[in-house]
């Protein structure tokens, strides 16, 4: 094991064995242009053969999906921002419906770029995303992002694998192998983004696998080759990088930041990383996402020191004191 | 666009990252408005007072591109002294028959125009057949020569009258009328007029639902008119463009699927308009008149021959006697009607599923319940073909099913993958698709079942004397088979045409001859074979030629990828712009080059003018840069060919939820009513169905669901049918998110799951609030998930020139909690239908 | 409208309230492991201190428990998994990465020396030679099991808390003392149970150690971190914990004070028992409701994140 192995900046394919690794490949999400389709859902699906995750209608805005799990290894979020005012909420469209239309006509009510205070409408979940003004804006959003596995360097899932099912491929990506993985789904808990699952059928780890059936084949991975508006980019990671520091330049001031992008964060940055135009909360992200393994070393020092104190106790209970 | 066409809407995204402004216009906030800078919130059915007030913006702006509006639009003829506008008759024009409701068009004609305008009776009968589709791609009849005033000057001339009839279309009533706020909509006047001109040009895309309208046509007519004035029209990155709702719709329409349509735009012959061969040639090509049409009788006589080879002489009339005849209304609500009255026998559905997908649901399935049989070819087994056992009807006791007498045949029908053929998109470009693999089972191609029944048919007519069967006997079926099945290329070839004598395939329309010596199967797309090489199947990849990439695919006519590309030179033939450089004539060489195939006679100079008396092609100015128009204009005034008027007015829609702020003439007067038991329709401002709904598609599912509700993957994305409200109409009404609602119209009622949503949001309009509220069209009664059809609420009504029926708008109440079922259902409809006509 | 109430303002934001990290999908089989695992290490130290010190009835117990235990944390293993050679499979790798296989060798380690010392109780019913051979085969065994039995006590706290499952990781300091100190409890409930009050003193006073190790651990974790400690004082978790410290409070209490009491010293080694169960579901449910709400994934995180610009604004 590298210096870096557990946390830290890293290459992770030659950290992993692999002599002559070809560049570490990924996906840049580019959630400014993603238009909801869901192609990238469909696409996975087909290729990967992943079952239907169930006819539940969410009332998530659009997203019937309910997030990554075992059976959707892509999945579109969809967050319906109203605008906002800071203070003074005048509700003026509400009361004129309610019949007092001079508060309407006072108000200038109108269509596009109405402001007002937003209220509850019974969703479920008590926090609905938007719904908090702190962040005062004039128009109404719709936010759209197609989530997928993080393919981190630092891997979580990989790390507490006991039986070796999850790996690291030779592009850098994290992958499960259906047959050797045996269902403990000790990599569930593990992931810090919460994105691979267990199939209640067979008990088994599934999530996204980059299409390493298809990379390995100098093929485009389903989901990308899908996206109409190359939300979805796939390619070298460096260069992929590079592309996306452009583009949050170039939308600064539509709040556009980048999210997984940094090998100095929690996990060595991600494989799959993300231009959001909000907190990475809103989208279901953990906004600071450490790998539990960088912990791992002082784990066991203190389950060492535990173990000393029973030894110490049980010698005492016996040696000490009176028969 | 993002919504119903994310594939294309890749093209706005790569402008927008270009620096493009994207401003999206729509009763709610979809898809596309989430990638748009500006969203612009609109009552539906209110487009025409908006486009109205952009036109208003130009023209008291003077921002039109006058040196294109002179040169290339009708703005400087002179119209008749007796029209009278809207403006002067509170909402008609002039020639009203409150009988008949429709016009005598006489007093829309140019100055001096002879007598040739549409009179009544035969505006009633052009109605019946829906003649503006058969004058989709070229004029009605005009003289060549106008009176015009080259200053714009003249009180009667088109600019002037345009000027007039808009001078109304203020911001302020575009904000009483379509409740967008004047500052919303100047910046949408701003940005187009500025994106215009010699060195840019705008273009207009809209999604079909635009023309679901009972001024549908009027709509896009006011869509065209705001292209002309600016010069968006014939030149690089202009142009108005539908995007169609399926797969090749433009390809159905050039080689139709409609009952009044032959290929190529050729009208189907009326029984008493066109009962000889020279009066159905004459009507197309009007043989005083200039432009391209004048060689109409080639392409007539090309596809008789294509039809019946030899049996085809001139002698014959080219066989002209065994085309069928229109003799009134043979579109498809007239013949739903039709069925329910017992007229109709037999019917074939293929890959259609009216019984979800068209209006007034509940007509659909009774008439296809009234058939002797039913042919269904598709897919899946869908709710057209079940509904006798499965369909809502049979839970109200409408159908009973051991007693329904239709007898259907479903054909499990080969899907897009699984056959050879063409597609033609929205720039007429045909692209050919191999066929991936073999169907599954006894599915089959359109081509084999079309191709056996023929035969079979054929076969059994066989030695038949009577004269009805003779046109089927002579048909030419004598494609080679492959297998079992015919070639697509075959098909394709004689579509392309040829020489009768020794089957050499022709390069072009232009080669197509009157004499029986050529055959064609649509002369639009003569040239697809061009050289024996399948030019729709060419696949050259962008980056390996220039932008406009004539490599890929072919578009008709002649491979123009741009039409009227004449007016992207200016008169004297030279470059608008070095930006906006596409087609121009080049001196030295005496002709027309450029990036596209000009859209002009080769080598007829800008500088030349027709001599007196002179028709058809020879008869076209070097300036008339729309030649299949009569006068070689684009109009923007139509002085005929509309049955409800020569400029777009702003009437409310049929259903409305408010007087017309406008006109005391509420709704289009001359729209196509069937004022039956079985069609009723909801009270204007009725109080009783105080909301307006609209309908459309989600990206998830596919029109009517019958190739998405059958998958799995499609089906989890959007599992149920639901309705969108407002937070405040929710709270209006008591609505709760994901809770059930029930949506009541004079047809139907139907429930669905509430989503509350900001995406909606009420409108002031004309002083008082308009909530709206919206449904997809996607769920029935079969497929892995169902739900009530929201075509089920909309009644027929039809816009006058095409016969489409206005679905896009209509008023309704929603209550919370799940519909009644059984007969109940029946009655909970009726009451709120007497309850209306009771308060009215 | 205006009277209907607003959202109660909260302090994170989050995607419709939907878990950001997944709950593990273990069922109670992983809670009841835990237990039995500790146990069976409380066992097998309780038997080699009792065979040390001449104490029979104690390493009688302990072996025949520790077997006993070990054999039920195999059953819920395997339960877990669903398949007995799915158990078997994670013997194909030795991975130090991961606290599961780590811990698989440990079981499987200290199984098989716990099962050496209980088979060698039965060395007197057996022939003779078998019998001989046996006794040091059982006592290496034994010695060997309670060499291992600390890590069996405790590697299952590191199992816990290497996860992204919020007040377990926050917890990871602390909680392998708490499972040290309920493997102690629980061994001691054991002997306090099957000795006679004569051999039981070690047993009252590892009761002692182990409560006192557990209550601390239990209460740090219970009180120093932050928003992350509160999903183990409310609901079902809380109720679980607050039932284990006050049954460990009446254990400690029974064995320090019903030395003489045959009944009571056992009643006392039940309430261990029970209390190092209650605390192991709790601490296990306490993870789970962590990870089910997005706000202990979000604020911690947003705090860290603050703290960190913070410093590096100051720095």
């Amino acid at each position: 094991m590298g210096a870096n192995s557990l946390y830290g900046p890293l290459d992770p394919a030659p950290d992993a064995g692999y002599v002559d690794a070809p560049p570490r490949m990924g996906f840049f999400t580019d959630t400014s242009v993603c238009i909801g389709c869901k192609a990238c859902e469909v696409a996975c699906k087909e290729w990967n053969g992943v079952p239907d995750d169930g006819f539940n209608l969410l009332g998530h805005s659009y997203d019937n999906t309910g997030g990554l799990s075992a059976n959707s290894w892509r999945a579109v979020a969809f967050i319906e921002q109203p605008a906002v005012v800071p203070a003074g909420p005048v509700d003026a469209l509400a009361e004129a419906a309610a019949g007092r239309s001079d508060a309407l006509a006072e108000a200038g009510c109108g269509g596009a770029g109405t402001t007002r205070e937003p209220e509850f409408l019974g969703m479920p979940g008590t926090d609905l995303p938007g719904r908090t003004p702190d962040a005062p804006r004039t128009d109404f959003r719709w936010l759209m992002m197609s989530n997928v596995c993080k393919h981190c360097t630092h891997a979580g899932c990989l790390d507490v694998c006991p039986t070796g099912a999850l790996f690291r491929t030779e592009f850098g990506t994290v992958v499960v192998q259906e047959d050797v993985c045996n269902g403990c789904g000790y990599c569930i808990p593990a992931c810090p983004y919460g994105v691979i699952d267990q199939r209640k059928d067979d008990g088994r780890a599934w999530k996204c696998t980059l299409c390493y059936d298809r990379i390995g084949d100098g093929l485009t991975p389903a989901c990308a080759q899908a996206c109409p508006t190359q939300s979805i980019q796939y390619g070298e990671l460096d260069e992929l990088r590079a592309r996306a520091a452009e583009r949050v330049e170039k939308l600064k001031d539509q709040g556009a930041r980048l999210y997984g992008h940094d090998p100095d964060d929690g996990v060595g940055g991600d494989g799959a990383f993300f231009l959001l135009l909000d907190e990475p909360e809103v989208y279901g992200l953990p906004p600071d996402p450490i790998v539990a393994t960088r912990d791992l070393p002082a784990m066991w020092k203190r389950a060492g020191l535990a173990g000393l104190a029973m030894a110490a106790a049980v010698a005492v209970s016996f040696l000490g004191g009176r028969r | 666009m993002a919504e119903a066409h994310p594939v294309g809407f890749q093209y706005v995204v790569e402008a927008k990252n270009r620096g493009a402004k994207i401003i999206h216009v729509d009763p709610r906030f979809t898809r596309t408005s989430a990638l748009a800078d500006e969203f612009v919130a609109v009552r539906a059915g209110a487009d025409i007072a908006f486009l109205g007030g952009v036109i208003n913006y130009i023209l008291s702006n003077e921002k039109d591109f006058r040196e294109y509006v002179v040169a290339y639009t009708n703005a400087s003829m002179l119209v008749s002294e007796e029209f009278q506008d809207t403006e002067d008759l509170d909402g008609l024009f002039s020639g009203y028959d409150t009988e008949l409701n429709v016009y005598d068009q006489t007093s829309w004609q140019y100055a001096g125009q002879r007598a040739e305008g549409q009179e009544e009776d035969e505006a009633h009968a052009d109605r019946e057949t829906a003649s503006g589709l058969e004058q989709e791609s070229h004029g009605p009849p005009i003289p060549a020569d106008v009176p015009r005033d080259l200053t714009l000057r003249d009180p009667r001339c088109v600019y002037q009258i345009l000027k007039r009839h808009y001078a109304r279309y203020t911001p302020e009533v575009v904000e009483q009328v379509c409740g967008v706020p004047q500052d919303a909509f100047l910046s949408v006047c701003e940005a187009w007029t500025s994106n215009s001109g010699r060195e840019r040009t705008t273009a207009l895309v809209y999604s079909v639902g635009w023309t679901q309208h009972s001024v549908g046509v009027q709509y896009i007519r006011t869509g065209a008119i705001i292209q002309l004035l600016l010069g968006n029209m014939g030149r690089p990155g202009g142009g108005v463009m539908a995007l169609r709702g399926h797969a090749s719709i433009q390809g159905s329409t050039d080689i139709p699927t409609l009952f009044n349509l032959l290929p190529g735009y050729l009208p189907m012959p009326h029984h008493q308009q066109h009962e000889t061969f020279r009066d159905w040639v004459d009507a197309i090509r009007n043989p005083e008149q200039k432009g391209f049409w004048a060689n109409a009788e080639a392409y007539a006589v090309s596809l008789l021959k294509a039809y019946w080879g030899d049996a085809a002489t001139e002698d014959n009339d080219w066989g002209y006697g065994w085309l069928p005849r229109l003799t009134g209304d043979h579109g498809t609500y007239q013949q739903v009607l039709d069925m329910i009255d017992g007229k109709i026998k037999g019917y074939f559905l293929l890959g259609q599923n009216p019984a979800v997908g068209s209006a007034h649901g509940k007509a659909q399935r009774l008439g296809m319940a009234n058939l002797d049989w039913l042919v269904v070819r598709d897919l899946f087994m869908i709710e057209s073909a079940t509904f006798w056992k499965d369909g809502p009807e049979v839970a109200t006791g409408e159908i009973i099913p051991a007693e329904c007498r239709t007898e259907v045949f479903f054909m499990p029908a080969a899907s897009h993958a699984e056959k050879e053929g063409t597609f033609t998109q929205t720039q007429r470009m045909l692209q050919w698709r191999e066929k991936a693999v073999d169907p599954p089972g006894d599915c089959r191609s359109e081509l084999w079942f079309f191709y056996h029944l023929g035969r079979r048919l054929r076969e059994r007519l066989a030695g038949s004397t009577l004269d009805r069967d003779q046109g089927l006997l002579n048909l030419t079926w004598d494609y080679p088979l492959h297998g079992d099945e015919p070639s697509g290329e075959d098909v394709l070839r004689e579509i392309n045409g040829y020489t009768t004598a020794d089957r050499e395939l022709v390069p072009g329309f232009a080669s197509l001859k009157a004499d029986g010596s050529t055959a064609c199967g649509c002369w639009i797309y003569s040239g697809v074979f061009k050289d024996g090489v399948n030019q729709a199947a060419r696949r050259k990849p962008g980056r390996e030629q220039d932008w406009v990439a004539r490599e890929w695919g072919w578009a008709w006519p002649a491979d123009r990828r741009t039409l009227y590309n004449r007016a992207s030179a200016d008169p004297e033939g030279r470059p608008w712009s070095e930006r906006k450089k596409y087609v121009w004539w080049d001196p030295d060489k005496g002709e027309w080059t450029g990036y596209d195939v000009p859209d002009f006679e080769k080598n007829k100079p800008p500088s030349y003018r027709p001599p007196e008396g002179a028709t058809g092609v020879a008869a076209i100015s070097g300036d008339d840069a729309f030649i299949m128009q009569g006068d070689g204009k684009g109009w923007l005034y139509a002085p005929s060919g509309l049955i409800d008027g020569p400029l777009p007015t702003h009437y409310e829609p049929v259903e409305s939820a408010v007087a017309n702020p406008l006109y005391g003439q509420q709704a289009n007067p001359t729209r196509k009513r069937y004022d039956r038991a079985d069609n009723p329709m909801n009270p204007s401002q009725s109080a009783v169905y105080p909301y307006v709904f609209s309908t459309s598609r989600l990206t998830e599912h596919h029109t009517a669901g019958g190739m998405s509700r059958q998958l799995a993957y499609l089906s989890e994305l959007q599992p149920e049918m639901f309705v969108e409200v407002s937070p405040q109409l929710a709270a209006e009404r008591g609505l709760e998110h994901l809770g059930w609602a029930t949506i009541v119209t004079a047809r139907a009622a139907i429930e669905a799951r509430v989503m509350v949503t900001d995406r909606l949001r009420p409108l002031r309009i004309d002083g008082r609030v308009v909530h709206q509220l919206w449904l997809p069209y996607h769920w029935g009664n079969e497929g892995l998930v169902t739900g009530d059809s929201a075509n089920d609420l909309i009644g027929i009504t039809l816009d006058p020139n095409v016969l489409i029926q206005e679905s896009k708008v209509g008023t309704c109440d929603i209550r919370p909690g799940r519909r009644p079922t059984g007969p109940a259902l029946i009655a909970f409809v009726n009451d709120y239908r007497k309850r209306a006509d009771g308060s009215q | 409208m205006k009277d209907r109430p607003m959202v109660p303002r909260a302090d994170f934001r989050s995607y419709y309230g939907r878990p950001i990290v997944r709950p593990a999908v273990w069922h109670h089989d992983i809670a009841a492991y835990l237990f039995t695992g500790g146990l069976a290490a409380g066992s097998a130290m309780l038997a080699a201190g009792g065979d040390a010190t001449g104490r029979p009835a104690l390493r009688r117990a302990g072996r025949v428990t520790a077997l006993g235990a070990l054999v039920a944390s195999t059953y819920f293993l395997v339960n877990d998994l669903g398949r007995p050679e799915r158990f078997h499979h994670m013997l194909r790798v030795a991975k130090p990465t991961s606290p599961m296989s780590m811990g698989t060798w440990i079981l499987s380690g200290f199984g098989a020396f716990a099962g050496a010392a209980a088979v060698a109780e039965a060395a007197p019913l057996l022939p003779r030679p078998l019998g001989r051979l046996l006794g040091p085969v059982g006592t290496a065994g034994q010695y060997a099991a309670a060499v291992t039995a600390p890590a069996l006590a405790t590697y299952t706290a590191v199992l816990l808390a290497d996860t992204a499952t919020p007040s377990w990781h926050a917890a990871y300091p602390e909680l392998p003392f708490v499972f040290a100190g309920s493997a102690l409890a629980s061994g001691a409930g054991v002997g306090l149970i099957a000795a006679p009050p004569r051999e039981s003193a070690p047993a009252r006073r590892m009761a002692v150690l182990g409560a006192a190790m557990e209550l601390y651990g239990a209460h740090r974790v219970e009180t120093s971190k932050g928003i992350l400690s509160e999903p183990y004082t409310q609901g079902r978790p809380g109720k679980l914990l607050r039932a284990g410290r006050t049954l460990t409070a009446l254990g400690t209490a029974g064995a320090l004070l019903g030395r003489r009491s045959r009944v009571v010293s056992a009643l006392s080694g039940a309430a261990l028992l029970a209390a190092s169960l209650a605390t192991r579901f709790g601490i296990f449910e306490g993870g789970i409701a962590s990870a089910e709400d997005p706000k202990y994934t979000v604020v911690p995180q947003r705090e860290r994140l603050a703290q960190r610009q913070q410093q590096h604004k100051q720095g």
